[in-house]
């Protein structure tokens, strides 16, 4: 479904992603780690085009979407799930959830205000109240949902369970297997590797913008000398 | 009590143009981050397309679709620009584009009376509300009325569609974090372009409705500016009950000092700002601009270094060619270098606030101006001998700023920004209105240098060695452990504060400096011309230097300088056409559009660049 070819971006004139290449599978969760600064956001940001690769190709669907201005990649069908939260403080949740309404998509689930409410009860309690006012679960949730209502089919989740209490990361695990279940593709950076092992399928580990390890999680299990070496446990 | 309900009831009625215009204006930054200079220009257009409608459309049906179809046209006249000039320049520096909104003023200036001609025109009567109802024994004029009654449905439709559509759901996010919008699947480019289309649509709007009570001048653009100014200063940028609070609260005191004080109305408005101001800092309904908010754009800085041997060598050179002028050129042409030096030091002064402090202020021309004032007041007044009027000048304009800096460093930001602007206009009016001492319009004539500084030689030197004086001291200045703490406080302020910086110390020393400066290329002026007129206290005056600065380049020490020598002899030759500004404000566009680092850095980048591609 996405296909990233020897990509290198740049923060000026600093090289932060170095030629790197991977892929995620239709209903496959991907989990991307790697430790603080190895360019796990800069990756995401990377397949939205918010940072522009100097070169290499990135390619959804069979479409080069490299170059491509930021909103005709999220139109084409992938959805962002900032770090930082990044909710409109000044919005009420159901404004929020407006702000990422897009039209339905053929292969991808179409999402309405009452099944994210389903999904996130709590937000369903909280829909009048401005953005500044949830707790940072709530915002984190609000986050996911309103990436769900542009009715993605590849999904970007930038460190969902930072600064969250532990049921609330239950109740995320439980939300991306069931985005998982309706065949969608999730690629999932993640320091928290508890919870990269209860959702994604494959993993992908980065080290100052290379590719370190890209393989299964059972094959991940199986060196944990890897595991040592890149990820801080 | 009849007489004050009448005044209340006239000032509601002034605030409806002023609320359009502000809106529109505030709309437009709080998504674009832009603040459209221009808006007074597209306010005025309204009025003069407003005028030619009502001219064709017959009846009341008529003057109310002119109204209307003005709105339309100049929103689409916004839709054009917005696309043509300002969307190239989005991703470039913020203070660049502010150059882009300049161009554009000086451009429909021009056009607006190459098609209606110089004479002012008045608005004709509304059909039907040409006469006057009496309330409480009063006359009210009956479309002073309309207005009243027009006004809150243009609020209450404005508010309607920001809070209840999903255009205002997207604008209002994308004020917050547009790059988060994009990442969600917004076309930001056409939001942009719809948002600065309707707010033009409604400073056009403001410019038709307000034809009957005020006609359509060529001056009304930098007229509405200041006032529009102040009212999104007290009433908060961005908030859209803010700007009709703050547009009633300054229409009724102006319509009760045109009463009481008419000498002094302007005071009295910038008297009720900072009090608003000292009270709550970010307007009555205001929130504090939250710097570094995502979506900024622009590279990371590069550091200012000391000039290499090579520019040293090049800056002594020119200085030389520069020294030996009177060998080789007539007495006009060392006027015109003199001229020019002396416009240098100004921009240079600004581009020291601007550049090493970060501090764009849009009323600089205060202290070019105030500081040739006070040398021209006392050579009038109190005949002062020469060289101290002169050594007052500095002295004088540093000492507005001291009081003008200390209330505008409250603020922070395009806040500080407005306020300078605002400041400035105050003593242009104070100059303007107090005719008895300052000689209003007439200016002051008269004043000459000492006998021994008479020779137009003689002078040239004098400031020759003034100004090269002063940009090096500003330099040096900009070197020293002040620049230094100077510009951490610019790149961040928190850490500049954590490490003992006392910022807002700093800033306001800063501020003084540039207008000691500005002062002296003043004082330098009024000597060199033997007169001083309101105008170059004006707001033309401040936009002239910035313009300057940002074609020399922000980021580069020698941009005020450059930048100075090129405007003045871009000025010298262009004011021979009848048309100037036209084609003045074209080159800004097309210098901002293609050469966005300013000449300076143009050239540097395209130096390096060999440099580069040799090695
Ligand atoms: N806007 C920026 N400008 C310059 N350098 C940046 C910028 N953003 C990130 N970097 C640098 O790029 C590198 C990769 O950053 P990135 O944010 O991708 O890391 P990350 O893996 O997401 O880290 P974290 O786990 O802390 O979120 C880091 O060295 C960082 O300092
Ligand atoms: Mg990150």
């Amino acid at each position: 479904m996405l296909q990233v070819h020897h990509i290198n971006s740049y923060y000026g004139k600093a090289h932060v992603l170095n030629d790197l290449s991977f892929g995620v599978e239709r209903g496959k969760v991907v989990a991307l780690l790697g430790r603080n600064g190895a360019g796990k956001t800069t990756t995401l940001k990377s397949i939205m085009q918010i940072v522009v690769p100097a070169s290499g190709r990135i390619v959804f669907q069979e479409r080069d979407i490299t170059r491509l201005a930021t909103h005709m990649v999220a139109k084409l069908g992938i959805g962002y799930v900032p770090e930082e939260r990044r909710i409109f403080t000044d919005l009420t949740v159901i404004e929020n959830l407006e702000v990422g309404r897009q039209p339905p998509r053929e292969g991808a689930v179409t999402w309405n205000i009452e099944m994210l409410f389903d999904l996130f009860p709590n937000l369903a309690e909280r829909c009048k109240n401005r953005g500044k006012a949830l707790s940072g679960g709530e915002q984190q949730m609000l986050t996911i949902a309103r990436t769900l209502m542009g009715n993605p089919i590849l999904i970007l989740l930038d460190e969902p369970s930072e600064g969250i209490a532990p049921v609330i990361v239950e109740q995320m695990v439980r939300v991306i297997r069931q985005i998982k279940t309706e065949g969608l593709a999730v690629l999932l950076s993640e320091q928290n590797l508890h919870f990269a092992h209860a959702v994604a399928d494959e993993a992908l580990i980065i080290e100052g913008g290379s590719r370190k390890f890209y393989g299964s999680l059972d094959d991940l299990n199986a060196r944990p000398d890897i595991r040592d070496s890149y990820l801080a446990v | 009590m009849g007489f004050y309900v009448a005044q209340i009831l006239t000032g509601l009625a002034n605030a409806g143009a002023l609320f359009m215009v502000a809106s529109g204006l505030s709309l437009i930054f709080g998504v674009t981050r832009i603040v459209n200079f221009a808006h007074g220009s597209f306010y005025m257009i309204g009025a003069y397309i407003g005028y030619t409608l009502m001219q064709t459309l017959p009846g009341a049906i008529g003057f109310w679709s002119a109204i209307l179809l003005a709105g339309l046209a100049v929103g689409l006249v916004g839709l054009i620009v917005e696309v043509l000039v300002l969307r190239p320049v989005y991703k470039a520096p913020e203070l660049f584009q502010l150059v882009a909104t300049f161009g554009v003023i000086l451009v429909i200036q021009d056009l607006t009376l190459m098609i209606w001609g110089p004479e002012d025109l008045l608005g004709p009567r509304a059909p039907g509300l040409r006469g006057v109802v009496h309330i409480m024994g009063e006359p009210i004029p009956k479309y002073d009325i309309a207005l009243l009654v027009i006004t809150p449905f243009v609020a209450l439709g404005l508010w309607y569609v920001i809070a209840r559509t999903r255009i205002g759901i997207l604008v209002r996010a994308a004020t917050q974090d547009r790059e988060m919008v994009g990442a969600l699947g917004v076309n930001q480019a056409w939001l942009f372009t719809g948002v600065f289309a309707l707010g033009t649509a409604l400073a056009g709007l403001g410019g038709a409705l307000q034809l009957p009570k005020g006609g359509a001048d060529l001056l009304m653009d930098f007229n509405i500016l200041t006032a529009v100014f102040v009212v999104v200063v007290i009433g908060g940028m961005g908030s859209l009950p803010g700007a009709y609070l703050a547009a009633v609260i300054i229409s009724v005191v102006n319509v009760f000092g045109v009463t009481f004080l008419p000498q002094s109305t302007l005071v009295l408005i910038f008297l009720v700002m900072v009090l608003v101001l000292m009270i709550r800092p970010y307007g009555l309904l205001g929130r504090e601009e939250v710097a570094g908010e995502h979506g900024q754009v622009g590279e990371p800085e590069v550091p200012i270094q000391p000039a290499g041997r090579r520019s040293r060598a090049l800056v002594a050179v020119g200085l030389l060619v520069l020294a030996a002028l009177p060998l080789y050129g007539s007495s006009f042409i060392q006027v015109l270098a003199t001229d020019i030096m002396i416009f240098c030091l100004f921009a240079a002064s600004l581009h020291f606030l601007l550049g090493t402090g970060g501090l764009v202020s849009f009323g600089h021309a205060a202290y070019f101006g105030g500081g040739a004032y006070v040398a021209a007041l006392l050579i009038t007044h109190a005949q002062t001998p020469m060289e101290l009027a002169f050594l007052l000048a500095p002295i004088g304009a540093g000492l507005a700023a001291l009081i003008i800096g200390w209330i505008c460093l409250r603020l922070t930001g395009v806040y500080f920004a407005m306020l300078t602007l605002a400041f400035s206009q105050l003593l242009w009016s104070l100059v303007f209105q107090w005719g008895d001492v300052t000689g209003g319009d007439d200016g002051l004539v008269n004043i000459w240098p000492a006998d021994w500084l008479k020779p137009t030689t003689i002078y040239f030197y004098f400031s020759l060695i003034l100004c090269v004086g002063g940009i090096l001291l500003m330099r040096h200045i900009a070197h020293s452990p002040f620049g230094y703490s100077l510009r951490a406080a610019r790149d961040s302020e928190r850490r500049a504060e954590a490490t003992g910086i006392n910022t807002r110390h700093v800033r306001w020393m800063a501020f003084c400096f540039a207008g000691v400066l500005a002062g002296l290329a003043g004082g330098l002026f009024v000597f060199s011309k033997g007169s001083i007129f309101p105008n170059e206290l004006e707001i033309a005056r401040s936009f002239d230097a910035l313009i300057v600065v940002f074609l020399g380049g922000v980021k580069t020490l020698a941009g005020g300088v450059v930048g100075g020598a090129f405007f003045k002899g871009v000025e010298e030759i262009l004011t021979r056409f009848e048309y100037w500004r036209l084609a003045f404000g074209l080159l800004i566009i097309l210098v901002v559009t293609f050469a966005p680092q300013g000449i300076v850095g143009s050239i540097r980048k395209i130096f390096d660049r060999k440099v580069e591609t040799r090695s």
